[in-house]
């Protein structure tokens, strides 16, 4: 579903992609995960084209970045700690604006379907602007499945929600796995990504360091594999 | 090496028109801006003041108001306009939604058409505005066809240019000083070109008057499109 090569991405001349390899089959969870800094966003923008790849191949879903990149949208649900959401607008509106935009059959239903899964059916009409950030995040979380995605780009979704709002994220995405959709998922939160994960992939130093698969990992043993590998990443000389 | 596509066939997806993108665009824009009025209302002010210093500085006898009056709404529309694009877009950029836009199936003029479509309404909406109230205020006549006629030209040409721009602007941290630093020196001649057309229309000059600055006019409209429709993709993408 997902294919990358040798992607390097660099910004002037730091390079935070260094020939990046990266696969993912249709049906298939995975958690990246990799110390601050070590370009997880960077990537997870450069698989939504919101960013250029500086060298490699990018294909997803069957289509190949960045020349059928809107064949690629067509096919992402892409939600990040940041809303991108419109405050002048209710949620209802938004929605509408967001479905618009993926030709979303028989819209009004689905915003129906989007809203009850949610939970902000009752909230419908009032302006995001008013919304609380949990508020807003589950908005958005409707605005990344409205078009029923095939594959789910996440950037630390649980960023500022709270329990219940976090426990729908997962009852979202639970069921969005159960349907065969594919998921990235970057997250700082190892329990959650061990708890739905089907794979943990390492992102450290610009390439997949190390990639395990969750019925390898022994239970609570994510930090440990985590560890492991960062550390011997580390040369010597950065120990202190 | 390159990727084999043979183990995922491409899937096809719904997506939308252009049109229908740039519909969904535009709708948003007006929805949003009925809502919270910020943006007309601040153009319409800085327009009004724009013109009643102009009225307060100049004393003009019935003659020279003739002859200045291109220039004083020109000078007008500009200023306002500016302030106006610099909040369409701050809009999209405050939050990242220019992010969530760009996540859509649709080719990214598609988007950029909007946002200049949105201006452009809002532009025409304040002018339409601006133009009676001046016309009391200076007791001219200004409702002459072919002077509306200019400035329908004259601001598409504007707000072409300068949603490409105020996109560009909005990227940096001093966006507000940037985009007319940008935005002026490049639609001089389009000014230049309104300014004279619009004149020759008020004072009622023959048509051969009009023709080279109206000419001119729809050059740089089309010049304008065409760039920002080929340069607005590599604007939005690091
Ligand atoms: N637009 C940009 N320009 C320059 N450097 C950037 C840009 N975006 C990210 N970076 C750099 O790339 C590195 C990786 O950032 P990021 O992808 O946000 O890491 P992560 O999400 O893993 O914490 C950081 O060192 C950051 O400073
Ligand atoms: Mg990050």
């Amino acid at each position: 579903m997902i294919e990358v090569r040798k992607l390097i991405k660099r910004f002037g001349l730091k390079y935070v992609l260094r020939g990046l390899d990266f696969e993912v089959e249709q049906g298939e969870f995975v958690a990246l995960i990799g110390p601050n800094g070590a370009g997880k966003t960077t990537f997870l923008r450069i698989l939504s084209s919101l960013s250029r790849p500086s060298m490699g191949e990018v294909m997803l879903a069957g289509y190949r970045l960045p020349h059928q990149a809107a064949a690629v949208r067509s096919q992402l649900g892409v939600l990040s700690h940041q809303p991108l959401l419109y405050g002048d607008l209710s949620a209802e509106e938004n929605l509408t604006f967001f479905g618009r935009m993926y030709a979303v059959s028989d819209l009004e239903t689905r915003i129906g379907e989007v809203l009850e899964l949610v939970g902000l059916k009752k909230r419908r009409r009032d302006l995001v602007r008013t919304f609380s950030r949990g508020m807003q995040q589950r908005l958005a979380i409707g605005r990344s499945v409205i078009h029923d995605p095939q594959i789910l780009l996440l950037d630390e979704p649980y960023t500022g929600l709270d329990q219940d709002a976090s426990s729908m994220l997962d009852d979202v995405l639970k069921a969005v796995t159960a349907e065969g959709r594919t998921v990235v998922m970057t997250s700082h939160d190892l329990a959650r990504a061990a708890d739905l994960a089907s794979r943990f992939d390492i992102l450290s130093r610009g390439v997949i360091a190390a990639s395990a698969l969750h019925a390898d990992i022994p239970p609570d043993g994510l930090l440990a594999f985590y560890r492991r590998t960062i550390n011997q990443e580390e040369e010597p000389a950065l120990v202190s | 090496m390159s990727v084999k596509s043979t183990s995922v066939k491409p899937i096809t997806a719904r997506a939308p028109s252009f049109l229908q993108a740039v519909g969904a665009v535009v709708r948003k824009d007006l929805a949003s801006e009925f809502r919270s009025r910020e943006l007309l209302s601040a153009m319409f002010l800085f327009a009004l003041l724009v013109i009643l210093i102009f009225n307060f500085a100049l004393e003009l006898n019935a003659r020279e108001r003739g002859e200045i009056t291109a220039g004083v709404l020109w000078v007008t529309f500009v200023f306002a306009g500016q302030l106006g694009l610099n909040r369409s877009m701050a809009i999209e950029k405050d939050r990242n939604c220019l992010d969530g836009l760009l996540l859509a199936p649709v080719d990214r003029s598609a988007i950029y058409f909007g946002k200049m479509l949105a201006n452009l309404l809002f532009m025409l909406i304040v002018e339409a505005i601006v133009l009676p109230i001046y016309s009391i205020l200076y007791n001219v006549n200004l409702f002459h066809p072919g002077l509306i006629l200019v400035i329908i030209l004259g601001s598409l040409g504007y707000v072409t240019i300068g949603t490409l721009l105020a996109t560009m602007a909005v990227y940096a941290r001093t966006r507000d000083i940037l985009l007319p630093i940008l935005l002026f020196p490049v639609v001089v001649p389009l000014l230049i070109a309104a300014v004279r057309a619009s004149s020759a229309f008020l004072q009622n000059l023959s048509m051969e008057f009009v023709w080279p600055s109206l000419n001119l006019l729809i050059v740089f409209n089309l010049i304008f499109i065409a760039v920002s429709y080929m340069t607005f993709d590599f604007i939005v993408e690091e």
